[in-house]
């Protein structure tokens, strides 16, 4: 418990969106198929929010960042937009090479 | 301290329901068993979770927002399987058919 | 104490386990299905990390946006190839892993560049203090909102601008297919959800002023009710069939929220500086509009084009 309790969660939560950035970055790169693309790309973003967040989070008795966390919600919201543009248009194009 | 006591219990007892649910959704064989232990048991589940809360709420409103959830959660699920068994249901008349 | 920090420590690590490996089975995976199917536990829970994190707002977005409105979008694409898609990699193993230790170099290096300037971001970049010290000026009293709709309102402005553009684009590749066929049992529940889940997206939109919750949040609730109705067989989605009211309803958060920052720059304010007396009012008329904006941007989004009954 306490070698446990010793991890810094920021450490670890800033750890960990960084390697889902990776991980994304090597998906979007790496796949043939564009929502597969997509769908990486968007581990890759949530990559990049739970960095933020975590820079934001100042441990349990003391409020968190609130600047980071208006940009993450703002950014949740364009990303989702994007994501569904994005699908219309490689569906458009699945449909145009299907003829 | 016995209301507490109380609610540990509950959510013990909520516990195990949903760890059912969970090993039925692993283990079983076809879809729909799966769809049956995951509606009863988890459901179940869900149910002994949210009454055990309802001993910690602080007023009724907190209690009201509670039990809203749930029943959300309990029309969402139902007709959530019931759509799934059916879709299922009639793929595999359409299979029967076509054989 | 001590044993319930040691506890936060245990499920810390099992968050982000499951979390990683959620991502890594998502972007791996062979099977296309799976892999958007991974994508949505991926965001759930994610929106379990943001409340741990003490981002209730982000939560509360994730679990709406993130996961269920992504999820929608994704299982759109899906609908009309039931067999099973599978991806392969075209290129040599090599290749593969290579790309691997050269992403996993650029973490590492982005890691240590981040861990060697977080001590000084602790003084220089944080904004937490000034928020919280300008907080009873701006018109609310959640942070979060404060500095949406006020402290950074210029941002929020340009990011409902992207909205719109998106939906432009997304409304110049024509018209949608027909609507979908429904069971009894899914319409009835659409009727029964679609009064609730506008209620809750007023209630969402109210809270937002002094707890987690606002324009996004609830003009999520409203996609949602929206996607319903289209799931339910409304080809329409239950939006306006006038053109010009679907285009008003569009464009209503952005426009105002620009026609307010310029008559305040007009009157002398500077733009988007309310009026402390009024702060309250401006950013609540704004978030009404931006809310409906939203939702139907979101709604139309998951449609994918123009609905068919849509007339000129």
């Amino acid at each position: 418990m306490v070698g446990l309790s010793a991890i810094n969660p920021q450490f670890l939560y800033v750890c960990a969106g960084i390697f889902l950035f990776a991980i994304g970055l090597w998906g979007t790169w790496l796949h043939a198929h564009y929502v597969r693309k997509i769908i990486s790309l968007n581990v890759m973003g949530a990559g990049v929010f739970l960095t933020l967040i975590a820079v934001a989070y100042r441990g349990e008795h003391l409020p968190p960042d609130p600047v980071p966390h208006a940009l993450v919600l703002t950014g949740i919201v364009v990303a989702v937009s994007a994501t569904a543009l994005a699908l219309v248009i490689i569906r458009r194009l699945e449909d145009a090479t299907d003829e | 301290m016995i209301l507490d006591a109380l609610s540990v219990l509950l959510l013990l007892l909520g516990l195990f329901f949903f760890v059912s649910g969970l090993l039925g959704l692993w283990r079983f064989p076809d879809t729909f068993a799966r769809l049956h232990a995951l509606t009863k048991a988890d459901n179940l589940g869900l149910g002994l979770v949210m009454t055990g809360l309802l001993f910690q709420v602080p007023d009724v409103l907190w209690a009201i927002k509670f039990i809203l959830v749930w029943l959300l959660a309990l029309v969402a699920s139902a007709v959530n399987a019931h759509l799934i068994a059916v879709f299922l249901h009639r793929q595999q008349e359409g299979h029967d058919e076509s054989a | 104490m001590n044993l319930l920090d040691g506890l936060w420590g245990v499920l810390d690590l099992l968050l982000v386990a499951v979390l990683l490996l959620l991502a890594m089975a998502a972007v791996l995976s062979s099977d296309r299905r799976r892999s958007m199917m991974l994508f949505i536990v991926f965001g759930l829970v994610l929106a379990l990390v943001w409340a741990r994190l003490h981002a209730p707002d982000i939560a509360l977005a994730e679990a709406a946006i993130g996961a269920g409105l992504g999820g929608a979008l994704l299982m759109a694409t899906l609908r009309r190839d039931t067999h099973q898609q599978t991806d392969q990699f075209p290129q040599h193993p090599v290749v593969l892993w290579g790309v691997g230790v050269l992403v996993m170099v650029l973490g590492t290096a982005i890691a240590w560049g981040l861990f060697s300037v977080l001590p000084t971001v602790e003084q220089t970049w944080r904004k937490g203090a000034a928020v919280d010290a300008q907080l009873a000026f701006s018109g609310v009293s959640h942070p979060v909102t404060a500095v949406l709709l006020n402290f950074r309102a210029w941002d929020t402005l340009l990011e409902l601008a992207v909205l719109l553009a998106a939906i432009f684009g997304i409304r110049a590749l024509g018209y949608v297919r027909s609507a979908y066929v429904t069971e009894v049992a899914f319409s009835q529940l659409a009727v029964w959800l679609v009064p609730l889940l506008i209620l809750m997206a007023g209630y969402v939109l109210w809270a937002g002023a002094h707890s987690p919750g606002g324009a996004f949040q609830a003009g999520a609730l409203l996609a949602g009710a929206g996607i319903l109705l289209r799931l339910a067989g409304y080809s329409h989605a239950g939006l306006p069939t006038t053109r010009w009211l679907v285009r008003l309803g569009l464009v209503a958060g952005t426009g105002v929220f620009l026609l307010v920052g310029l008559g305040l720059l007009g009157w002398g304010q500077g733009f988007l500086h309310y009026p402390i007396a009024y702060a309250k009012w401006w950013i609540l008329l704004i978030e009404m509009l931006a809310t409906v904006s939203i939702g139907m941007t979101l709604t139309l989004a998951f449609m994918g084009g123009i609905p068919q009954k849509e007339a000129a």
